[in-house]
């Protein structure tokens, strides 16, 4: 059976779509590299055992290296780069690494921030992890405690060995998102009275 | 890399008829597995038919306590359902301790189960491996193999299943249902996998073409006092060395029930039968477990860097076991795990911020 | 202008050194603009990649570059029987040239995983495909590869890059037999590797009759220096830049990737990325040569050392030697009567073993300093205790003074902050739950260096500076560093000064290496801001192109002389083991460091914290497998060579005590290596206190645990 083996495709990035052709061998992660020029994505592996290329798909972080762009077609796809308006303010998760040196050379770092950034939405909505004692839904969300996110993060390795730093950062930026809720309970609460 | 076309499916038909068509297909699910096995040159298919469209993406747990749980549910979706959780605690705990976030957001259920075993010989392909290339020889029966198979191995492969959830799927008597184009079929998942023997490449009893569409558990209402736990070679983000499962119910001091598996020690996920036939209707003590562990152990051929995964495997029982009983008897008894001592977490540090 | 350093005293008051300011190139990192080596883009840019060996020893006896010339988008095949000849009779930075570098020059092969050549294609998919499918076929010969500690091959070699491999002082069997306590063991090492995230890129183009190298390296001028001898080019006919990389650890020198684009790129006449894939990382990067390590203690009743005699022994390749000076460390740390460190080679089909973060102290200190903690359980003494009085204010290697040794200032201070006074001595003692706990120290030791290093800056009229210095900011934190000694030395705010490095055209400097880098770099920046500002200070305008100052270091390091100038520090554990299971959890860490002026405490802390990851990574998980009879690796990817992931990595702090360097104009010691050093140790003497059972080869995985069985309380 002859069958193409490259295909026209429209990829949904940051919010922009982008028409390509590509090889169906072009791998999401090289797609973003080498044809969209947005190169926060990081091969570090290529085969989705160190986390570098973490971006989010539909929402949800994925390893960019092991899907190829043409299945990519019609999902919504965040990198690093789409975290934050260009120019304008960092994303928290990324002002927190700044401000306390979650990171040393940089090369995990974007696969770091992504995965952070999905880590506080999936346990904001009550997912367990492999450190959750009791997994069952009637213990209640357990909180996000330093060796949960240890856990939850264990998917990016960082060779410089800056977890340290990358748990403390991952921490912050959870209790300000929690922080907001809170405040945007209590104001809710304001309007309603 | 070779050349491939690619084919998005819409249903099942569709993509069983388009995988009959080209006997160089393959289905990618999550990808996880196959498109690494590419990029290493394992896998070399002309056609990839994408199932992750089709509808076989749900999660359904009947009041009688059943599940089904559709092949492209993805590892997170699995591990987060609720039902799946208060029923089934170690499938969840399972999924949860296998691969990292991304990949369990990628992985499919139905594609865990077909994923290859993670033996470096395997992966290798200037080297031999009866699996990859039948008749090239196992260079793990003389080679490295600290973390291969104890059980049911031959001299024709000793490699492992890598699945975590495969373990606890195995415990709970799971049944795989499929689709070819004749129609559709099931198989208890205690058939699925074929016995090593001389055709370690022939890994499922799956008819040729076939697509899984889901996975299906019975009502257990033991499984709602289960664990997994999993020893490796660091604390997260790594296969196993020895992994199990375990659902105990105790009454008056007796084994009620129980449900054991073991990972990493098999070609497949090891349900361990012989274990249970010792343990039922015996007294819920140290002592039974041991001889449990024991009486499924005696059949372990070890090779020679590997014997230390029997001495894992029968203390890992002994102790899950334990926890169990313990839970079942103690202040504990309503819950399946106690934070005194958690599956598969680290030592308590006292830790607070 | 005058480059005698004047010790710590500084014109301006310090406020920026000293003081914790996030990194300059902080924003690029975390939105990921940083561009790292694979990523700046290039018009009409070809891909290579490499095709490595799958014999271990023997020759290549064709290679069908027809065959791939057939496949789709492949413009060249670069093997031996058509690369151009290259020179490889010289001695570069590191001495000879590493034959692996020297690509495609011979139908030899020494080892698994050697480059045979290099395929360039259009894009990266096709070139990998064809890659993949070139057919080599080779004579295989017989090869070697199994390291052993009792090799029959085992030779002592010529010289090593720190001296002669063996001292020697006293009379050892004489103070062994009048010694109250002998230890006397055999500590081995895996082979380990640097997996920097970032694998090595290298891209490289001719422009205007000049080469030009995007790279990511620990020093452009290292590998221009390199490339100039081997392609017998001028060396300003060769420009390598390398702004941002990825991690380098010792890997980032000159390397295959960077010569085959070069070769590529002279035939094709079109810019050539060459990027290593991970795996290929395994035998082409270099790698931290396994040890064996004999040690041999002899104390008096007070615990006092007579006698101290450590040899190492470690595997090099066929064609490269490389001593890993796994001794070192006693010549450093703790005097004897009798005193002998010995180091030992055996030559094997592996690829050449290099320089690996504290090359020498990460694998020496680990025997040494669990010899120690064996000699104080037999002594009875309190292990920081046995230290403490073991410390000497005199080199044993080369029995000068040291310039400082707050070594025991580090002891008591890291034992005050880890509550080591409430440790009981006894082993398997503590338990909870499924857990043993035990608690372990070790002590740390690095060279503190400098490398000539020349630097300018730039006044503008805008009140603002430009440093140009060629430093590699491997993730180092040097960009910031040379910021903050830059801004204290103006009198300016950080804010005004603009740090530019990594480009061989900046001039001489110092790698990033051998914790030099920091030190090197910052006394240039130093000289350079004090001269400017001094010329400042006569009130001349500052023309449109501003007022440049330069520095160069080298007559100032000449002059350092050889002091036995070193940091120090000590290194607490605290482990968890199941005994059931063999899973060793470390749950705190804690180390103390006299290490020099600490110029930014934000990444100070951060890259000692790192070391300290490292030895855990060392301790517990870290092992290239080989299989003797292929001679190639057991899953050479992230996935079969663990290094620490996060959930591996508990609490770790990390402090100093007060320790400027006063030769050093800003009192820098240099901190990339000691906090690896002796990290490794610490865990496994915890290991020891929680089970009772000394773990003495590395890593202490699950199956070694249980074969230790647990000691006195063991299950």
């Amino acid at each position: 059976m002859q069958t193409s083996t490259s295909s026209e495709i429209t990829l949904d990035v940051n919010g922009e779509e982008h028409a390509l052709s590509v090889d169906h061998r072009t791998t999401l992660l090289d797609a973003l590299r080498e044809r969209l020029d947005l190169t926060g994505s990081k091969k570090g592996c290529d085969h989705g055992q160190c986390g570098a290329c973490t971006v989010l798909v539909d929402g949800r972080r994925t390893v960019a290296c092991l899907q190829f762009a043409v299945a990519a077609e019609g999902r919504e796809i965040t990198t690093v780069e789409g975290l934050a308006p260009e120019g304008g303010a960092l994303h928290p998760v990324q002002q927190a690494f700044l401000d306390l040196d979650g990171y040393q050379c940089g090369y995990c770092t974007p696969g770091q921030i992504c995965s952070a950034v999905a880590v506080i939405e999936e346990h904001a909505a009550g997912w367990p992890s492999a450190a959750t004692d009791d997994v069952r839904p009637e213990s209640g969300a357990s909180s996000l405690t330093p060796e949960e996110i240890r856990e939850r993060m264990s998917g990016n390795l960082c060779r410089c060995g800056a977890y340290v730093s990358i748990v403390e950062a991952v921490a912050r930026a959870a209790d300000e998102r929690a922080a907001d809720e809170r405040g945007a309970a209590a104001s809710t609460e304001e309007a309603a009275v | 890399m070779r050349e491939f076309g690619y084919r998005r499916a819409s249903d099942v038909a569709g993509a069983v008829a388009l995988l009959d068509a080209d006997p160089e297909a393959r289905f990618l699910g999550g990808g996880t597995n196959l498109v690494d096995l590419m990029k290493t040159g394992v896998e070399r298919p002309a056609q990839l038919v994408d199932v992750r469209a089709l509808p076989l993406d749900g999660i359904e747990v009947s009041e009688s306590g059943a599940a089904r749980i559709g092949a492209t549910v993805t590892n997170s979706d699995l591990a987060v359902h609720s039902e799946i959780r208060r029923r089934w605690p170690a499938l969840a705990q399972a999924v949860l301790a296998g691969a990292s976030g991304q990949l369990r957001n990628m992985a499919t259920v139905g594609g865990n189960l077909l994923q290859r075993t993670r033996c470096g010989y395997f992966a290798d392909v200037s080297g031999p491996c009866n699996k990859r290339v039948p008749g090239s020889g196992c260079p793990a029966v003389e080679g490295e193999h600290h973390n291969h198979a104890i059980l049911d191995a031959t001299d024709h492969c000793v490699s492992v299943h890598p699945s975590d959830m495969g373990v606890a799927l195995a415990a709970f008597d799971a049944v795989v249902e499929y689709e070819t184009a004749a129609g559709t079929g099931e198989l208890p998942l205690a058939d699925f996998y074929l016995p090593v023997g001389d055709t370690p490449h022939l890994e499922t009893a799956l008819p040729p073409g076939a697509l899984i569409t889901a996975v299906t558990l019975p009502p257990a209402p033991v499984a709602a006092h289960s664990r997994y736990r999993k020893v490796r070679e660091r604390a997260s983000y790594a296969f196993a060395l020895g992994s199990l499962t375990a659902a105990l119910e105790v009454r008056e001091g007796t084994v009620a029930d129980v449900r054991l598996a073991w990972g990493a020690v098999a070609s497949r996920p090891w349900r361990a039968r012989a274990a249970e036939e010792v343990l039922l209707g015996a007294p819920a003590a140290a002592a039974t477990f041991a001889a449990a562990a024991d009486a499924e152990l005696a059949a372990a051929r070890p090779l020679t860097h590997n014997a230390w995964k029997v001495t894992l495997l029968r203390n890992l029982t002994v102790a899950v076991l334990s926890e169990l009983a313990a839970d079942a008897t103690g202040p504990a008894a309503d819950r399946a795990a106690g934070p005194a001592a958690g599956p598969a977490t680290g030592p308590a540090g006292g830790e607070t911020r | 202008m005058t480059t005698t350093p004047t010790g710590t005293e500084s014109a301006t008051a310090r406020r920026a050194v000293g003081t914790a300011h996030p990194r300059v190139e902080g924003y690029e990192k975390v939105t990921g603009t940083a561009r790292y080596a694979g990523e700046i883009p290039f018009v009409d840019l070809a891909h290579g990649a490499l095709v490595l060996s799958t014999v271990a020893h023997g020759r290549i006896v064709s290679v069908d570059e027809a065959g791939a010339l057939r496949m789709p988008g492949v413009l060249a095949v670069l093997h031996h029987g058509n690369a151009p000849r290259i020179e490889t009779e010289y001695v570069g930075f590191l001495g000879a040239p590493d034959p692996t570098t020297a690509v495609f020059q011979h139908d030899r092969v020494p080892t698994r995983g050697w480059p045979v050549a290099l395929v360039v294609a259009e894009t990266p998919e096709q070139a990998a495909e064809a890659a993949a499918s070139l057919e080599v076929t080779y004579r295989e010969e017989p090869h070697d590869t199994a390291f052993r500690p009792d090799h029959p091959d085992a030779y002592y070699p010529g010289s090593t890059i720190v001296g002669p491999p063996v001292s020697e002082r006293g009379d050892q069997s004489a103070a062994l037999a009048a010694s109250a306590f002998v230890v006397d063991e055999l500590y081995e090492t895996a082979e380990m590797h640097h997996s920097a995230m970032e694998p090595h890129a290298a891209t490289a183009r001719w422009n205007g009759g000049r080469l030009e190298i995007v790279d990511s390296n620990q020093g452009t001028v290292w590998v221009a220096s390199e490339l100039a001898k081997l392609f017998s080019l001028d060396l300003s006919a060769i420009r390598v830049r390398s702004e941002h990389v990825g991690g380098g650890f010792g890997s980032k020198g000159c390397r295959a990737h960077q010569v085959a684009a070069v070769m590529a790129t002279t035939q094709l006449r079109r810019p050539v990325r060459v990027v290593m894939t991970r795996r290929q990382t395994f035998s082409l990067a270099g790698h931290r040569a396994p040890t064996a390590q004999r040690v041999r203690l002899g104390a008096d009743a007070g615990g006092r050392l007579l006698a101290l005699d450590h040899e190492s022994l470690n595997q090099t390749a066929t064609g490269y030697e490389w001593v890993e000076p796994a001794a070192l460390p006693a010549r450093t740390m703790y005097n004897a009567q009798a005193h002998r460190t010995a180091h030992r080679l055996v030559r094997l089909n592996v690829p050449s073993p290099t320089a690996m973060r504290a090359p020498g102290e990460a694998p020496g200190s680990f025997a040494l300093e669990s010899a120690m903690d064996e000699l104080a359980e037999r002594c009875g003494i309190d292990p920081v205790e046995l230290r403490v009085r073991n410390d000497t204010q005199v080199a044993p290697g080369s029995g000068k003074p040291f310039t400082a040794r707050r070594l025991v200032g580090c002891l008591r201070e890291g034992a005050r902050r880890f509550g080591w006074e409430q440790r009981t001595p006894r082993s398997g003692s503590t338990r909870e739950g499924r857990w043993l706990i035990g608690t372990g120290v070790a002590c740390a030791s690095f060279s503190a260096r400098a490398m000539p290093t020349t630097a300018a800056i730039t006044a503008h009229p805008d009140g603002t500076y430009t440093v140009h210095v060629n430093a590699a900011d491997i993730g180092t934190g040097a960009r910031t560093a040379l910021t903050l000694v830059a801004a204290d030395e103006l009198g300016t705010d950080t804010a005004h000064v603009r740090v530019r490095l990594g480009d061989s055209d900046l001039g001489p400097a110092g790698i990033a290496g051998g914790s030099t880098g920091t030190r090197s770099w910052a006394w240039a920046v130093n000289l350079a801001a004090r001269e400017l500002r001094e010329r400042l200070a006569l009130g001349a305008d500052i023309p449109p192109q501003g007022i440049t100052v330069r520095s160069d270091t080298t007559e100032a390091v000449k002059a350092l002389g050889h002091h036995e100038r070193h940091s120090f520090g000590a290194q607490f554990a605290e482990v968890a083991v199941d005994p059931d299971t063999g899973e060793v959890r470390v749950r705190r860490m804690l180390g103390v460091f006299a290490a020099g002026q600490i110029v930014n405490p934000l990444t100070a802390r951060n890259q000692l914290v790192g070391g300290m990851t490292w030895g855990i990574s060392m301790a517990l998980h870290e092992e290239a497998v080989r299989d003797a009879r292929t001679g190639g690796h057991y899953s050479p990817d992230l996935a079969g060579y663990h290094v620490a992931a996060n959930a591996d990595v508990p609490r770790v702090e990390a402090y100093w005590i007060d320790d400027p360097d006063p030769e050093d104009p800003v009192g820098i010691k240099g901190i990339g290596e000691i906090g690896t050093v002796g990290a490794a140790a610490a865990v496994t003497n915890a290991v020891w206190h929680a089970t009772g059972v000394r773990q003495r080869s590395l890593p202490v995985r699950p199956d070694r645990v249980l074969a230790g069985g647990a000691g006195p309380t063991g299950a």
